[in-house]
């Protein structure tokens, strides 16, 4: 226990010449693998740039990427030097030094971890506000939405086990495929006939569960570039849920609205019967809710599909 | 009138219990495992009896081809029986009765057929639970092999796509609900009784029902599988539990069984931990395994019964109809998501945190010095158990529930990660400047801290609204848990199975295969869940049975690990079993030199543990002291005890 | 000691063949059977019934489908080859009523949009009248939908129990599809809530193979 003020004074020392060696390993380490984080990596990081809300999560990606790292190599480099200096010998069945505690390191930890922690959340909030809830569901009236002034509405109906999309600026044609034309706002409105599934545009940035009888809002804005994404189903379902995918495009504007003048005439004899566009449906007041409940229609505002 | 209150006057002691003719049938009396069975099997068919004739006419029953009533019913009665036949009943029926019931003696020798009776002895119990335990993690993981068989083609099916949803649901679940047991039940009822210098745990019958909860349970969980399963996963997102046949009563009624044995195992553990401390045990020296199961203990107690609220709100909306989790007819499936994750959130961490004290308990013996910033570590987990109360609704960013709050979520949510960081701290430093000894529990604790580190982060991903709109029910999330859960807890597990081996059975694993098993676990765990990243990262949903053709090569990779990583720990429980069975190379009293007062006992740990309640003297962890002294004194004197409870030192 | 661990590991690997080999059971296969008319058609009778009247849910709906030797087969897997034409003809047995989402009403993916109901060409079922629809057979891989519309259940030939036959009231309902020139296992539905006494209509028959849900396998 007792050591000597020169033996103490030379601990220090040491340490400190430690401390520094792995210091700058870990600087040289953070800097590199940040900047191919950054520069290399960054580009081509999920989900892409297909539309505002996509590229608002890729950049918040590559930005939560290049703060880890550093805490990664904290702990690595750390570990590693640990290991490598004061591993016991061979048949050493010695003790380590008496260490309880350093005020400082400690004090040090506290501040940096809860700076970092409260940086990061200013982060996140100030992200997701300035990108309209940045694709996610903002549930039936969402407090952050985009400027534009009269987005495409799309209805965005799950059932077990398929998606169908209703387009109340088209008639209230329902149609089963999905496109949407370039550089438009468009407003999600996400719900389902039953259980909840969630609609998971993966490419466009879209994220947002779809609750039976709740209407959940999502917004996205496309960029000039078409092609095809995925939509799939993200909330386990059922037995089909694994197969709940469809494929959808981006198309330029004069080629959506062909397509969308197309499906309104194929689909006008379909048309007809359905019900009237509504925010949320309640299937079993119509018969067909399989009779678990009886049917009769507690609240009728809402829709029967 | 005066009631005599004296137990022993006018109470006649049961004759029976003392016969000891004909021996071969006594265990049929005293209740264990096959009776259990058979009054289970009784109260089964007795409850299904009773629900047919209640509820077989219902006109969803002739619709629907099946009573839940019935499977309700059956599954209660049958739970009723199990503990009948168990004779967990004699001895509240006796004293109801007037009679003393005779305590089952006590003995320093373990017998095999002992485990498989209603013990009341804490060592028995343990001993119980670890393989109990590792029962549901074997079963559990062969069903993980199945899950990732599938996957191995984008499109070609193993099994039929409701089986497969099933073995994912299954999977989950059993795993979930051992993961939570898994430290305490052990650990907690083996060791803590010797740490804090007790005789015994403090309630020694609801030590004995919280094991034999968990054993119906899995009984039942697993039966699900032959009533078509439930295709809700382990988070039974309603209404699609409602929707569900009789698997998923059986998951009902398995999680909540599940629920009632951490109840009381947590009632169990405050209790001793509190009262039972040895004098001179003081919150300052107590072991670090304590606080992280007293503070674990605490947040199951306010947990888990919101767990057991929604489990019984799904049970009546499913038995009876009532339609509390349907939005059609007034109910809210936000219900049942809120219930849930207000257990489930804080059930992540309370599976964290034993983890953690386990892994901070056994780290100073292998750096041969004391832990650094004590007080850090026990506030770090104080600090995680308060936090994981307010951040439940980070499971639901993506659902339209409370749009507005979910900066508030992720603040807290974010919070978390300054607790859970001391924890690192405590490892960082108590390594600095130590002894390393790379033993092979000491390879593992290592593994703990890089694999968690995996976790961590991408938690804070998680917490992130906007990266959880790309990563949220993806892969990503799946890897994320994975490796908080399985990367830390299990192997602080591997570790402290290792550790404390020579401790409950006298023998030592043998180190060779213990190296050679902790390399291959390592390594294939981080080959089968790293690139699980990428492929949720890449647009791969959690719980499906068909993906992108161009995830394949990553798939196939996955699935070639997971089974590398199978074989990895069926060569390490060989190791357990081969020790325990074949080789039993006796062990040093001390093998790993430590200074926890468990270890002063010796093998095999006397009937009592102490022959007098020990005085402690120091905490455990005087690892580099020049003249550390006895942690404790074994056989204090009257006036030592007077003094240290006394309190002045 | 050695022997008992063996058997100890024989019995866990007896356990777990049981216990996989019963998870991995799977209702049968059928083929389609080649015409021997028309050149790269194939031939497909199915039949769907109010109660399938066997096996472990005899009262939940489910198809029966005839193989090559024109016996009814109790599954809803079908092997077709690809780049062919598959001629089905769907006997109907069971009663109707309104849809979910009455888009699925919609005839699609078939040789020219329609189906052929009792003799009468179809492209759009109304499921809110008369009969209404009985169940649909949707397989969105093939961009395959078409409902079936129901008979009367309260018919006094009304058919209780699988496989029918032509005495009891049916429908006769028949269309044409393309297999597509990929190998593929696409999946089926049924979008018509016939699980009755399940929330939604989606339990039970409709979440399990071999009644209302099942697979095209394409085949080369
Ligand atoms: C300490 C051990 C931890 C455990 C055992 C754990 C466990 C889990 C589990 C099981 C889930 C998935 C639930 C599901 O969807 O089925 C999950 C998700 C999540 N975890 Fe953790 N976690 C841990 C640490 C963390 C940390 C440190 C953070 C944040 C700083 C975090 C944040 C999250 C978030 C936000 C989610 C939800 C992600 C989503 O569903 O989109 N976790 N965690
Ligand atoms: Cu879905
Ligand atoms: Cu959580
Ligand atoms: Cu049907």
């Amino acid at each position: 226990m007792a050591i000597s003020q020169q033996e103490l004074a030379e601990r220090k020392a040491d340490n400190r010449r430690r401390g520094w060696q792995i210091f700058a390993i870990w600087l040289v380490l953070t800097v590199i693998t940040d900047y191919l984080v950054w520069f290399v990596w960054g580009p081509h990081m999920p989900p892409g740039t297909m539309t505002t809300t996509a590229a608002a999560q890729q950049f918040d990606f590559k930005f939560l990427t290049a703060m880890v790292v550093p805490v990664l190599f904290m702990v690595w480099v750390y570990g590693g030097y640990v290991l490598v200096n004061f591993r016991a010998k061979p048949g050493d069945r010695g003790d380590g030094i008496v260490l309880t505690g350093n005020r400082k390191i400690q004090g040090i930890w506290y501040v940096a971890s809860t700076v970092m922690v409260l940086f990061l959340a200013g982060f996140g909030t100030f992200e997701l506000i300035a990108n309209n809830g940045i694709g996610t569901g903002g549930g039936p009236s969402p407090i952050w939405t985009p400027s534009a002034k009269s987005p495409l509405v799309i209805q965005v109906i799950a059932q077990q086990w398929r998606f169908t999309y209703r387009w109340p600026q088209f008639g209230g044609m329902e149609t089963t495929s999905l496109d949407l034309p370039t550089n438009t706002t468009v407003k999600f409105d996400v719900t389902s006939l039953d259980v909840i599934h969630d609609f998971w545009a993966y490419q466009l940035g879209v994220k947002a569960d779809a609750n039976p009888g709740v209407n959940n809002v999502a917004y996205t804005t496309t960029t000039s570039q078409v092609g095809r994404f995925t939509v799939r189903c993200d909330e386990l379902c059922g037995i089909w849920h694994g197969a709940m995918y469809n494929y959808g495009h981006v198309v330029t504007r004069s080629a959506f609205y062909n397509w969308a003048h197309q499906m309104q005439v194929q689909n006008a004899g379909v048309t007809k019967l359905l019900p009237p566009f509504s925010l949320t449906y309640t299937p079993s007041y119509s018969g067909a809710g399989g009779g678990y409940y009886p049917s009769y229609d507690p609240n009728g505002s809402t829709q029967t599909y | 009138m005066a009631v005599e209150m004296t137990p022993v006057s006018g109470v006649k002691s049961p004759s029976g219990s003392r016969a000891d003719g004909l021996k071969f049938v006594k265990p049929w009396f005293t209740g264990n495992f096959f009776t259990a069975l058979i009054g289970g099997a009784i109260g089964y068919a007795f409850g299904h009896w009773l629900g047919n004739a209640i509820a077989s006419g219902y006109t969803v029953t002739i619709n629907s081809g099946y009573n839940d009533v019935a499977t309700y019913l059956s599954l209660l009665f049958g739970i009723v029986g199990w503990f009948v036949g168990l004779g967990a009943l004699n001895y509240p029926i006796q004293k109801l009765l007037g009679l003393e019931p005779l305590e089952p003696a006590k003995s320093e020798k373990r017998t095999f057929w002992e485990h498989w009776t209603y013990s009341t002895d804490h060592k028995v119990v343990g001993v119980q639970y670890l393989f109990g335990m590792l029962l549901y993690f074997l079963v559990a993981g062969l069903l993980a092999l199945g899950i990732r068989t599938e996957l191995l083609s984008p499109t070609y099916h193993i099994w039929a796509p409701e089986t497969y949803i099933e073995i994912v649901g299954e999977h989950g679940t059993m795993m979930m609900m051992m993961m939570t047991s898994v430290v305490m039940g052990p650990f907690g009822n083996f060791l803590i009784p010797l740490m804090i210098g007790s005789k015994k745990m403090a309630f020694p019958r609801l030590e004995a029902v919280s094991f034999w909860f968990t054993v119906p349970s899995f009984l039942i969980l697993l039966s699900a599988l032959w009533q078509g399963g439930f295709q809700s996963g382990w988070t039974g997102y309603a209404p699609l539990s409602i929707q569900g046949g009789p698997g998923q009563s059986d998951y009902d009624v398995a999680f909540m069984l599940m629920a009632f044995s951490m109840i009381l195992a947590s009632i169990n553990m405050t209790a001793t931990i509190i009262n039972y401390r040895a004098p001179g045990m003081r919150w300052s020296r107590m072991p670090i395994l304590a606080w992280g199961l007293i503070t674990t203990a605490f947040t199951m107690l306010l947990s888990v019964p919101v767990l057991i609220d929604g489990l019984y709100v799904m049970g009546l909306d499913r038995a009876v109809r009532t339609a509390m989790l349907y939005a059609g007819h007034g109910g809210s499936s936000f219900l049942w998501e809120n219930l849930f994750w207000f257990f489930g959130h804080p059930e992540v961490y309370l599976l964290a945190l034993p983890g953690f004290a386990l892994t901070t308990e056994l780290l100073p013996v292998f750096a041969r010095k004391p832990i650094f910033a004590y007080k850090t570590s026990a506030a770090g987990m104080i600090g995680v158990a308060t936090l994981s109360f307010f951040v439940w609704q980070h499971h639901l960013f993506m659902s339209g529930m409370n749009p507005d709050m979910r900066p508030l979520f992720m603040l807290t949510t974010e919070l978390i990660s300054i607790p859970t960081g001391f924890l690192y701290l405590v490892a960082m430093g108590t390594l600095w400047k130590g002894k390393i000894r790379l033993e092979v529990p000491m390879l593992f604790l290592l593994a703990v801290f890089w694999n968690f580190l995996w976790g961590g982060v991408t938690g804070v991903y998680n917490s992130d609204v906007p990266v959880d709109a790309l990563v949220h029910g993806s892969f990503f999330v799946m890897a994320h848990f994975h490796f908080t859960i399985m990367g830390q807890l299990m192997f602080a597990v591997f570790a402290g199975v290792y550790y404390y081996v020579p401790l409950l059975f006298g023998v030592k694993m043998n180190d060779k295969l213990g190296k050679i098993s902790f390399w291959i676990i390592f390594i294939s765990f981080n080959s089968t869940f790293l690139p699980l990243f990428m492929i949720g990262l890449l647009g791969q949903p959690r719980r499906v049975f068909e993906y992108a053709v161009r995830l394949q090569h990553l798939n196939q990779w996955v699935t070639v690990s997971a089974y590398v990583l199978g074989f990895g720990i069926l060569l390490y429980v060989i190791n357990l079993v081969w020790s325990l069975a074949v080789t039993r190379t006796p062990s040093e009293p001390n093998p790993w030199e430590s200074q926890g007062l468990e270890w002063q006992v010796g093998y095999p740990v006397p009937k009592d543990n102490f022959e007098k309640i020990p005085v402690v003297l120091r905490s455990p962890y005087y690892y580099g002291y020049e003249n550390p002294g006895p942690i404790a004194d074994l056989d204090p004197s009257a006036e030592r005890v007077a003094v240290v409870s006394g309190g002045d030192e | 000691m050695g022997i008992v661990l063996v058997s100890a590991a024989a019995a866990v690997g007896l356990i777990l063949f049981g216990i996989f080999g019963y998870l991995r059971t799977y209702p049968p296969t059928v083929s389609a059977v080649a015409s021997s008319t028309q050149p790269n058609t194939v031939n497909l009778t199915m039949q769907v019934d109010g109660a399938v009247g066997t096996g472990p849910h005899p009262n939940w709906v489910g198809w029966y489908i005839k193989n090559g030797a024109g016996k009814w087969v109790r599954t809803t897997l079908v092997q077709i080859p690809e780049r062919s034409y598959v001629h089905v003809t769907v006997l109907e047995y069971d009663s109707g009523g309104p849809l979910r989402n009455e888009y699925w009403g919609k005839v699609s993916g078939t040789v020219g949009g329609v189906v052929n109901l009792n003799g009468k060409s179809v492209s759009v079922l109304n499921g809110a009248t008369g009969n209404g629809i009985a169940h649909t057979i949707v397989a969105p891989g093939l961009n395959l939908a078409v409902p079936v519309w129901g008979v009367n259940g309260q018919a006094s030939n009304f058919c209780q129990t699988g496989p029918c036959g032509p005495s009891e009231a049916h429908n006769v309902e028949t269309f044409t599809f393309y297999s597509g020139a990929t190998t593929h296992t696409y999946r089926w539905q049924c979008f018509i809530p016939c699980g009755v006494g399940y929330l939604n209509g989606n339990g039970g028959p409709m979440s399990a193979t071999g009644y209302m849900a099942g697979f095209f396998k394409v085949v080369a």
